[in-house]
């Protein structure tokens, strides 16, 4: 094995000035977590870098996990070596080895953190680079563009070596940005906009409205599905509310103002989030929404539905287009089960032309007219049920009656 | 005497089921009792439970849980594999192939192809029961649509060149590849994807698991025509109302037989050598297949077989029932006839010999002290017979 190590990079944490110390202890505790199945591994932190010793672990799937992990910037496998010449220079030699083609080019790139070091960088990067030319006839160097770029990195203790820089999640560490809601509806933007502000830095907690039995249990489990996968990336149990949405929504549809139904609801919906949030100490909403996507995502109806909320609704699909957003979720795994076909309640008693620019007055109107509704709205929090998710198969409380372990004890 | 009280070595004919796949079936019978198509939470459960019985499935034979169908049985995914795949392609062409010594529910399928029209060629196997890949080289054509080879043998044990055929058929997206594994699974390896196998049978029982449950691997792409038509079930393959208890029981026995295998394989090779040379030993006898390991006529390492010429092999099992053993003649399901073995004949046994066979094959539960107890009692049961043999057919 060329490579014994793991450079981590972590990315905009290294901004934040005073809260560093804090913010890379919890990045430390976070990729200790993430990588918790190898425990053949070492972990060592130095200002603003990680370093993980593989031990006997492989390469490869270790660093598979490390893609997901948020607040990393980027890593490299490295070699660790002596911080002398000697040492640094036949480590270099075998990195270059482990490359399977035999003919190409590279360039050495020396950064000589420890001032200490004898000799200075461009002084370096000659006797390095003359070093593996001697001994691999068929590399040739190439300053400006080459195949290989051969970096060595001199600190006090030790010396590295690499090449390849693998990007990272990039991002803050889970939860070091605060905690907000958000709404998970079971559909492909939900789930992405949730991943964005994860990798954000907030914890989150998800939300999801059911009409059941308008809808069927078949889309709970799809959320719950798409919760468990999300929970993978936040690396602890992930909370999923489910909100009883049903009364509230037939109660809406009997106001008989189709072309605003979905107005309606949504408003209801941001008020019944905003008390889960409050109780979850969130101070902010995250949806969905991509703007003109649908009728309820106009500027129009952002605007008359987002004025329920007290709380900042972040909308971190707001700019993009839907084919970034199916690409994101094909990458982040929540595209397969998003596109299952199960009715979620904002499928149900879709109006033929929904209002695209709903007039404020006449919504709150329609509202005032419905005095129960503060009432609902409040029995609805009340019965929301709420699951803690890992992305193992384990869910609890699981609403559905074998339990877990006896049905796992019959395969 | 009680059948838990008998020596019993008819494995490949039936297993005893596992305890945890009673309680699984039990279980599953009394609790889950909905329609798996209901839309009830009820059906819900049930329909959970059949999804995780084929992910098991998928996982446990490395391949996608999308590709397996739950049926009856080896009968039925044997049926609905040659009869489904050939009614659907058979505009690309009326040419089958199929091996000498298959299980009845593979031959009479082909049987019943050929009385419709369609050409089949059968391949003649060795004198150790084992079909020769250059054979089914030559028999292919640009015709040919179908080659159904099984990977065990259920009479005498021998194990056919799956990899080799496969290889064959690699090129030949348009000849699709069956095989029978109901012999085999859990006692060897079934690589089935990297064969390049398009149909595959399991067969429940035959690995602890309960009767009336089985599997057929279809793969993904290959279409078949379904044979029994209703509801729509199994993707309209196979309509009818699942048998969630037994699907479920069947995916534990999968995952008890598959996940020990390997130990499996050796324990039994162990016994089988030991229960071989005992028998090869006996006056009268003939060992089906070799009787040393050879990499050139694989066995499994399941069952032994053996002829006696001139004797009457219910005689055998019989007596050797009055001594507390369970052994087979032929193959359970055609040993109520008395003619000779198809695949007897088809290795080259005369008549005598081909209507003489006994077939042991055996289980988890049995050792080393079980083996010796069976030899002896067989022994006994020789010597007492021997006598009566008829005199044309003497040696």
């Amino acid at each position: 094995m060329t490579f014994d190590h793991i450079l981590i990079r972590l990315g905009e944490i290294t901004v934040k000035g005073r809260n560093r110390g804090r913010f890379e202890a919890e990045m430390l505790k976070q990729v200790k977590h993430a990588l918790r199945a190898f425990p053949g591994l070492t972990f060592i932190r130095t200002y603003g870098r990680l370093y993980i010793a593989l031990g006997n672990e492989p390469y490869e799937p270790v660093a598979d996990r490390l893609k997901d992990v948020f607040g990393i910037s980027s890593f490299s496998p490295v070699k660790r070596v002596e911080p002398e010449l000697q040492a640094i220079r036949e480590g270099a030699l075998a990195v270059m080895r482990s490359f399977p083609q035999r003919e190409a080019t590279f360039k050495v790139k020396v950064s000589r953190r420890w001032k200490g070091f004898p000799h200075d960088t461009m002084a370096m990067n000659h006797l390095v680079g003359a070093h593996v030319l001697r001994n691999m006839p068929n590399i040739k160097v190439d300053v400006r563009n080459p195949d290989i770029e051969l970096n060595v990195e001199i600190q006090e203790h030790h010396a590295y070596v690499y090449c390849e820089v693998v990007p990272g999640a990039g991002g803050f560490p889970y939860g070091s940005n605060g905690k907000a809601v958000a709404l998970l509806s079971g559909g492909i933007d939900s789930p992405v906009a949730i991943w964005m502000a994860m990798r954000k830095g907030l914890e989150i907690e998800a939300i999801h409205f059911h009409s059941y039995p308008f809808t069927s249990k078949e889309a709970q489990d799809k959320v719950v599905t798409l919760a468990k996968k999300l929970s993978h990336y936040a690396g602890k149990p992930f909370r999923l509310h489910l909100v009883p949405f049903t009364d509230i929504q037939t109660r809406l549809a009997q106001s008989k103002q189709d072309h605003l139904i979905i107005t309606l609801m949504r408003r209801s919906m941001l008020r019944i989030a905003q008390q889960i949030a409050q109780r979850a100490g969130a101070l902010a909403i995250v949806t969905g929404d991509s703007l003109g996507q649908v009728a309820s995502q106009t500027l129009g109806s952002l605007n008359v539905i987002g004025r329920t909320s007290e709380l900042p609704l972040l909308r971190p699909l707001i700019a993009m287009d839907k084919l970034e957003i199916i690409a994101m979720a094909k990458r982040i795994g929540t595209y397969e089960t998003s596109i299952l076909p199960y009715e979620d309640c904002c499928t149900l008693f879709v109006p033929k032309s929904p209002a695209t620019n709903p007039n404020l007055r006449v919504v709150e109107h329609i509202e005032r007219a419905i005095p129960e509704l503060p009432e609902m709205i409040a029995k609805a929090v009340e019965e929301t049920e709420t699951m803690e998710l890992v992305p193992d198969d384990s869910a609890h409380p699981v609403p559905s009656a074998p339990a877990v372990a006896e049905e796992n004890d019959w395969f | 005497m009680s059948m838990q009280s008998m020596l019993y070595f008819d494995h490949s004919a039936s297993s005893p089921p596992k305890a945890e796949v009673i309680r699984t079936v039990s279980e599953v019978m009394e609790r889950i009792y909905a329609n798996p198509s209901s839309l009830h939470q009820g059906g819900a459960e049930a329909r959970k439970l059949l999804e995780r019985a084929r992910e098991q499935a998928g996982r446990l034979l490395d391949t996608d849980p999308s590709e397996w169908l739950f049926t009856s049985g080896g009968t039925e995914s044997n049926n609905l594999a040659i009869f489904g795949a050939v009614r659907r392609y058979r505009n690309r062409g009326r040419h089958l192939i199929v091996s000498s010594v298959e299980h009845p529910s593979v031959a009479e399928p082909f049987r019943a192809l050929e009385r419709e029209g369609f050409r089949v060629t059968v391949l003649p196997v060795g004198p150790t029961g084992h079909v020769d890949p250059a054979d089914v080289e030559a028999a292919l054509t640009d015709e040919t649509i179908l080659v159904s080879v099984m990977h065990v043998n259920n009479e005498v044990g021998a194990v056919q060149p799956i990899a080799e055929i496969g290889k064959l058929l690699k090129d030949r997206p348009r000849t699709l590849l069956h095989v029978d594994g109901v012999q085999s699974v859990g006692k060897l390896p079934a690589p089935i994807r990297e064969w390049g196998v398009d149909l595959f049978t399991i067969s429940a029982h035959k690995f602890g698991g309960p009767r009336g449950a089985g599997w057929l691997y279809v793969r993904s792409g290959v279409e078949l025509e379904p044979l029994v038509r209703g509801g729509g079930q199994e993707g309209g393959l196979r309509s009818g109302t699942e048998n969630v208890p037994a699907i479920v029981g069947a995916a534990k026995a999968l995952r008890l037989a598959i996940e020990s295998q390997p130990e499996r394989e050796e324990r039994m090779r162990r016994l089988r050598r030991r229960l071989a040379e005992g028998v090869a030993a006996m006056p009268g006898v003939v060992l089906s297949g070799p009787r040393e390991d050879d990499p050139r006529a694989p066995m499994a390492p399941h069952i032994v077989h053996f002829c006696c010429p001139g004797l009457k092999p219910e005689v055998i099992v019989h007596s050797l029932e009055e001594l507390g053993v369970f052994v087979s003649t032929k193959s359970a399901c055609s040993s109520k006839d008395d003619k000779p073995s198809a695949v007897l004949l088809a290795m080259g046994r005369d008549a005598a010999c081909a209507a003489s066979g006994i077939r042991i094959s055996l289980g988890d539960e049995h050792d080393e002290a079980a083996v010796d107890a069976l030899l002896e009692r067989l022994e006994a049961v020789l010597r007492k017979l021997t006598p009566l043999r008829r005199k044309e057919e003497r040696h």
